[in-house]
């Protein structure tokens, strides 16, 4: 790594004025990005370490019922929540269980991995995402591989996700990284089906509008009938084609309808 | 370098470290608890697994900085007082749950965090739960093995016995 200093606030604003600095970077769980700063892929001058702030971190429920999950939560607390079973599951397979004791989901949602694997739970239920300065809806927020509508030094406070009344995440696990290859998280709620998409794209995570009209009309796998997913702009590697991807895709929505709960 | 003091297996202690330093190398170098094992340095084989606020994290994916007033246990704390394995590190030995023993440390201190959460695993949920710990010599099967005597339980005859 190459050196840098760190602080280490314990309230929003300490941090937003922290983050002014010229390349200081936010630090959430730090289970992506030190492993960044020891491949030499990052040279921060400045760490800005969000783990010391107690107010973003926790789960609650707002008027709307939709559940309220605070930043600096990590993936361990999502998983043993019991208000949103689609979304524990999701967490309960992200990593190993040390790497759910550190990460985070506002580190997850700000860097857009795009084979993380909350950003397409955030898309199928239309959650909002809330920053130190304002909200955005998940489909502005996403904006392609590693690119979100943050802006500098802003930071993720916290998500709300309106609570599905059926859902469920499933990840063909890329058999080394343990990344969705392909992961897809269905959501059923009063105002129709949504289908998020991760791992397959070159343009991040996505939604599967196809697939969301056909299920809206009835919320089961044979809806999904003679629906492709299309391979244009699919990720293809050494680990599957884009073909490949494409097949899984519609494979692993049809899982998921059919396991949604 | 900035000053970093918390408490490690009991004991308090303070250092200066860069803010670059993980949480490894301070227990390593500064505080010479050198039972942590750094494997492969990038998040994946569980070697450097400690408890930091009675949580099992990865010591190397962690800053130093970062653990600040928290309550960490090494491997070095996992013995008994009078200096004898503890029950899950005596279980290791009785099971022969180790061949080279550098993945050792971690396996006890993630099977440590495992049995407080859940005090008498399945075979299964062991192996899921050691997901993240390599282990390059024994294929595994002695490890759950002990952990399973360990939580008190039979020993179902594991697979390749």
């Amino acid at each position: 790594m190459y050196a840098f200093e760190m602080e280490r606030p314990t309230t929003v604003d300490e941090a937003v004025a922290a983050l002014k600095d010229e390349d200081a970077q936010a630090l959430g769980g730090g289970q992506t990005l030190i492993p960044t700063l020891k491949a030499r892929l990052a040279m921060p001058g400045k760490l800005v370490s969000l783990t010391g702030i107690d107010a973003i971190k926790g789960i609650s429920k707002d008027d709307a019922g939709r559940l309220c999950i605070g930043g600096g939560t990590v993936h361990r607390a999502i998983a043993e929540q019991g208000d949103f079973p689609g979304l524990a599951g999701l967490a309960a397979r992200i990593g190993d269980p040390a790497v759910r004791n550190r990460g985070t989901i506002g580190g997850s949602v700000a860097n857009n991995d795009p084979s993380a694997c909350y950003p397409a739970a955030l898309l199928a239920t239309g959650a909002t995402i809330v920053t130190d300065r304002r909200e955005i809806a998940a489909d502005d927020f996403f904006q392609g591989m590693f690119t979100t509508a943050l802006e500098e030094g802003e930071i993720v406070t916290e998500v709300k996700l309106p609570i599905p009344e059926k859902s469920n995440y499933q990840k063909f696990a890329q058999p080394a990284s343990r990344f969705p290859l392909v992961g897809v998280f269905v959501a059923k709620g009063a105002d129709g089906v949504g289908v998020g998409v991760t791992g397959a794209s070159e343009g991040g995570v996505f939604r599967w509008r196809e697939a969301e009209e056909a299920l809206s009309g009835n919320f089961s796998a044979d809806a999904l009938g003679d629906l492709a997913a299309s391979a244009d702009g699919l990720i293809g590697d050494m680990h599957g084609s884009a073909a490949y991807r494409a097949h899984l895709i519609k494979v692993l929505t049809g899982r998921a309808v059919s396991a949604a709960a | 370098m900035s000053k970093v003091s918390m408490r490690v297996n009991g004991r308090a202690v303070s250092g200066e470290v860069e803010g670059r330093t993980l949480l490894v190398d301070f227990l390593r170098n500064d505080q010479g608890l050198t039972g942590t094992h750094v494997g492969c340095d990038t998040s994946q084989c569980g070697a450097c697994v400690v408890h930091v606020d009675g949580a099992a994290v990865k010591a190397c994916t962690m800053f130093a900085a970062e653990a600040e007033g928290a309550e960490v246990t090494t491997i070095e704390g996992m013995a008994n007082a009078d200096g004898s394995l503890g029950t899950i590190q005596q279980a290791f030995q009785d099971h022969h749950g180790l061949q080279c023993g550098f993945c050792t440390p971690g396996m006890v201190m993630s099977a440590a965090a495992l049995l407080k959460d859940n005090p008498k695993p399945s075979e299964h949920e062991i192996r899921k739960y050691l997901e993240g710990n390599f282990c390059r010599c024994t294929g595994y099967h002695n490890i759950v093995k002990a952990i399973l005597a360990a939580s008190g339980q039979e020993m179902p005859a594991v697979a390749a016995e």
